[in-house]
């Protein structure tokens, strides 16, 4: 059965081939230190299932430390021109779409349809794995088919091109999974019960108005300062959605938690915790307002979360 | 009480704009010694938060073809098709691309977008291809403005679609948290249902702002002149 983990094998390795350019690049400015982030995140994603927990534990806060206390930066990688791009275009045409187009489309054959492959009577695709194995696979032919087309004369070029890009997102390549690593540690340490208890006491136990706006805003502000409304939605339920508004006001359960879950997502367009969605988009596109995202978001989830507590209102109580 | 401090860390942090990589491993070590917790058990936390979470950032594997694609100008021929869809507007086709990563999401296709895969490489480009079009050169400002309205349409997308989906994560949170903890049986079709009104409420608002882009893009130009 073909799972996920060779995927991050392909991940990691690619973080790696990226560090060890790096290190060969005499003009970075900060040649080793960048160099050593990336190949221990590399090295970091491959191991991942293979060394001891605490082992992987002091490798990641080590690679954040070189980030964190600014010991990286971004090198000059040599490309194209604008003319020359503007010539290249011109020539290959719509030629150009099809390996970035192949993308989608084999991830979506593979996610579609892997689930249905048997080898002998076995799943070829372990299951759960399809959406991520179908990006793996995606990724391989959109090379070889963009290898075929494009034919440059050093193949590897694409390494030194998904370089550039990769130092453009630079240490916000690791937020994300530093921010789930927290999510664990503040459950842990028992941060969601202590918040559960406050809210608890605060809530008014007659005004259903009241109580769903608790409800709603808690997921939202919960989930701005987690980064993720899965961390705010146990908590604020087991607080208020399930006693308050479905033990006490007889509240239809699946409308009230399905639209408790959205309000908190309108939080998550709000939150630079969110990294994965708000921070790291900025950096790959290379803006100078890091934040400028976020700000862009905040009109409509303002709007869309007044629309949730609208609905938390009337649907589940009829 | 004293655990929330680590929250406080977070917010501090943030807000004192500190890199953010520091201060969420600050705000976690912090919360976990005041929890109680070993070194030996922060580190594991670390790892093994690390290693469940390694999906996240699997996007980036596209970047090699993309950048390869972008050497060759797939950038400028994204450009180059717009500028010739003369009633394509630059909000106009990000309301449509909006509508796709909404529907491709409903159907649990979420990796099908993203910044690594469309934004970047098509989705901002076609953008601001429609904006030379009507308006000849783009100032840096206008750029900016575009940019951040092409991820935020692809963030926004992919939240309010993939929750009207059975099998996403939120869904089956939802149904595995509440059916475990208060002995309901809640299907998690009877959840995702639940998901499409604010799905399309969403739709009709971020869709009318951007439908407004067009105008602040051009009161943007103006002004400069």
């Amino acid at each position: 059965m073909i799972g996920a983990e060779w995927i991050y094998w392909l991940l990691g390795g690619f973080f790696f081939i990226v560090g060890v350019q790096i290190a060969f690049d005499r003009v970075h400015p900060r040649r080793w230190t960048t160099a050593a982030f990336w190949c221990l995140l590399g090295a970091s994603i491959c191991a991942g299932n293979l060394v001891p927990s605490w082992l992987l534990g002091a490798v990641v806060i080590l690679t954040a430390l070189i980030a964190g206390v600014g010991l990286t930066g971004g090198g000059t990688i040599r490309t194209t021109s604008n003319a020359e791009r503007e010539a290249s275009a011109a020539r290959l045409r719509n030629l150009l779409f099809i390996p970035a187009l192949t993308i989608p489309a084999v991830t979506v054959v593979v996610a579609l349809g892997g689930g249905r492959l048997s080898i002998g009577g076995r799943a070829l695709l372990a299951p759960g794995s399809q959406t991520l194995v179908g990006l793996g696979v995606a990724t391989i032919a959109a090379l070889v088919v963009g290898w075929s087309i494009l034919r440059p004369k050093n193949p590897a070029v694409a390494f030194s091109e998904g370089r550039r890009l990769l130092e453009a997102i630079g240490w916000a390549a690791l937020l994300p999974q530093l921010l789930a690593t927290l999510g664990l540690l503040f459950t842990q340490a028992g941060v969601g019960t202590q918040v559960g208890t406050i809210v608890h006491h605060i809530v008014p136990e007659h005004s259903r108005v009241l109580a769903v706006l608790v409800y709603a805003l808690g997921m939202a502000a919960f989930t701005i300062v987690m980064g993720n409304a899965f961390a705010a939605f146990p908590i604020m339920t087991a607080a208020v959605g399930w006693p308050i508004l479905v033990q006490q006001m007889g509240a239809n359960p699946a409308p009230m938690f399905a639209i408790g879950m959205l309000a908190g997502f309108c939080g998550t367009l709000c939150t630079p915790m969110a990294a994965n969605f708000n921070l790291v988009p900025p950096a790959l596109l290379e803006m100078r307002d890091r934040y400028a995202q976020i700000k862009t978001q905040i009109p409509t989830a303002i709007l869309l979360f007044a629309v949730n507590v609208g609905l938390m209102l009337i649907v589940p109580f009829r | 009480m004293i655990v929330l401090l680590g929250v406080a860390l977070v917010v501090a942090g943030f807000a004192l704009r500190f890199n953010p990589l520091l201060v969420v491993m600050v705000a976690g070590i912090v919360s976990a010694l005041l929890g109680g917790l070993s070194p030996l058990h922060i580190l594991e936390a670390f790892g093994s938060g690390f290693a469940a979470s390694r999906s996240v950032t699997l996007a980036f594997l596209v970047l090699p073809v993309i950048g390869l694609l972008e050497r060759y100008g797939l950038q400028q021929r994204a450009r180059a098709l717009v500028s010739k869809a003369a009633s394509l507007t630059a909000g106009r086709l990000l309301v449509a691309y909006l509508l796709f990563r909404q529907v491709t999401a409903a159907f649990g296709l979420t990796s099908i977008g993203g910044t690594p895969q469309m934004v970047r490489p098509l989705i901002y480009p076609m953008a601001e291809g429609a904006v030379i079009r009507t308006h000849g050169a783009v100032p840096e400002a206008v750029t900016e403005t575009i940019k951040a309205n092409a991820a935020a349409a692809d963030t926004i997308g992919v939240f309010f679609g993939e929750d009207c989906f059975v099998a996403i994560g939120s869904v089956l949170l939802i149904a595995a948290y509440v059916n475990a903890s208060y002995h309901l049986k809640l299907d998690p079709l009877q959840i995702a249902i639940w998901a499409v009104p604010t799905a399309i409420a969403a739709f009709l608002i971020h869709g009318f702002r951007l439908l407004r882009l067009d105008a602040k893009v051009a009161r943007m130009i103006d002004d400069r002149r």
